[in-house]
């Protein structure tokens, strides 16, 4: 399991702009780098992240191997009801993450 | 000859008295935001491993570093490193005294320099004396290496012809092509950079620093090393850790 920080607030007012930042350990070798031997490593990146809010997809990134690694992404949605925020990371060799923490909306 | 006709006109401007500051003073705003917030700092993502790593019992007696090293105690350790180890006689950088603890004491497989796992620990030691000012120890017996390391900062080296000195005392502020000179004070190492991509040693930075003069840079471990980062915290003396940092 890759190693990840998550920043989701635990509560939230009703129609209130929440920010999600989450970062995970990840290579995203680019699939263009030779190596010592002249020999390119094959591409290993996270082609995908998908955030569902209470079973509904919020936001969705599709990542390239421009992407540095361990990366970082911020993004906003509204708090509407309480729930379950599920983070998933898909990526190349199988790579399939995911992590949740629940929102309380008062 | 240009080059060195400019270079000995910089050398006769009189050294202006400055402040010392931190490299993380001279970085952008997102840089600066991003060391600051635990979970947008990459380097974080080390220190957490470093923390399960110093649990996890290894060699022969199961033991973990937690086993003999109370939670807490390792407050204020990394401040004060490079210190005197007695058992080899020799000053001793804080990577390398946890490497020596794990092979000598916890008797498990030795971690190499730079590899994963001593970066993780190095930064989970390091990131519990964060905030607090950096006191290199009064050690006499360091006082010879100390001489050393500032012996090696103020000579110039490789194809460039260039010391430490003439850039981190005589320019810090200016720029190098796109990069702010800083003062070069050892604050937040292991540190995340930004074109590393990854966690890496004070000693990665110096090879860097080396390298970029064009001059052959010192094995990993080495003694001069260990000297320089003597005299660089002697010279940051006072100014707070920020391990695990993040720098461009
Ligand atoms: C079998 C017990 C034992 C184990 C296991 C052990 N250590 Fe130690 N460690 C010691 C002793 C004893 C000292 C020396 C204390 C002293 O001299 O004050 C020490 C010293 C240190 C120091 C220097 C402390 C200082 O104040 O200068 C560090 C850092 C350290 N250990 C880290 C680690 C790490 C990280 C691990 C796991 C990889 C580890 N140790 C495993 C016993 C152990
Ligand atoms: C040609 C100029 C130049 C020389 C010579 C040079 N450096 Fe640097 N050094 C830099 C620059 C520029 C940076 C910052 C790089 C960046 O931000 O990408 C830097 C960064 C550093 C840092 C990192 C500071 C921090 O905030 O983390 C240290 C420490 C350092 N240098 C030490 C040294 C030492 C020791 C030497 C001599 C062996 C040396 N440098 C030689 C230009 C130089």
């Amino acid at each position: 399991m890759a190693r990840v920080l998550i920043n989701v607030p635990r509560t939230a007012a009703r129609g209130e702009v929440i920010t999600i930042r989450t970062l995970i350990q990840h290579l995203m070798e680019t699939g263009y780098r030779p190596d010592a031997n002249g020999v390119v490593a094959p591409r290993d990146i996270i082609r995908r992240f998908t955030c569902r809010y209470d079973g509904e997809v919020v936001f969705q990134a599709e990542l390239s191997p421009a992407i540095a690694a361990n990366p970082f992404l911020s993004f906003t949605t509204v708090a509407t009801r309480s729930g379950v925020v599920e983070m998933s990371w898909e990526g190349d060799n199988g790579f399939a993450q995911t992590e949740t923490r629940d929102l309380t909306v008062t | 000859m240009i080059h060195r006709a400019l270079m000995l006109a910089l050398l006769a401007l009189p050294a202006l008295a400055q402040e010392r500051r931190s490299g993380f003073e001279d970085m952008a705003p997102q840089t600066q935001a991003m060391q600051r917030d635990d979970t947008s700092n990459p380097g974080m993502l080390w220190a957490l491993e470093g923390e399960d790593l110093f649990r996890q019992p290894a060699g022969p007696a199961g033991q973990s570093c937690a086993s003999c090293h109370a939670e807490g105690s390792m407050q204020g350790v990394a401040a004060r490193y490079p210190a005197w180890d007695t058992a080899r006689q020799a000053p001793i950088d804080l990577a390398g005294r946890i490497a020596q603890c794990r092979t000598d004491r916890q008797g498990a497989p030795p971690l190499a320099r730079e590899s994963q796992g001593l970066l993780a620990l190095s930064a989970h030691v390091g990131q519990q004396s964060r905030g607090l000012p950096i006191a290199p120890p009064a050690d006499p017996r360091l006082d010879a290496a100390r001489v050393q390391g500032a012996a090696l900062y103020a000579e110039r080296r490789g194809q460039l012809d260039l010391s430490c000195a003439q850039c981190h005392d005589d320019h810090p502020g200016r720029r190098l092509a796109g990069s702010i000179i800083p003062q070069a004070h050892p604050t937040g190492y292991p540190l995340y950079r930004l074109e590393w991509q990854a966690l890496g040693s004070l000693q990665r930075r110096l090879r860097g620093c080396m390298t970029g003069v064009r001059a052959e840079p010192f094995a990993y471990g080495a003694p001069e090393y260990i000297a320089i980062e003597l005299f660089l915290m002697s010279r940051a003396a006072g100014l707070a850790v920020e391990t695990p940092a993040v720098r461009p």
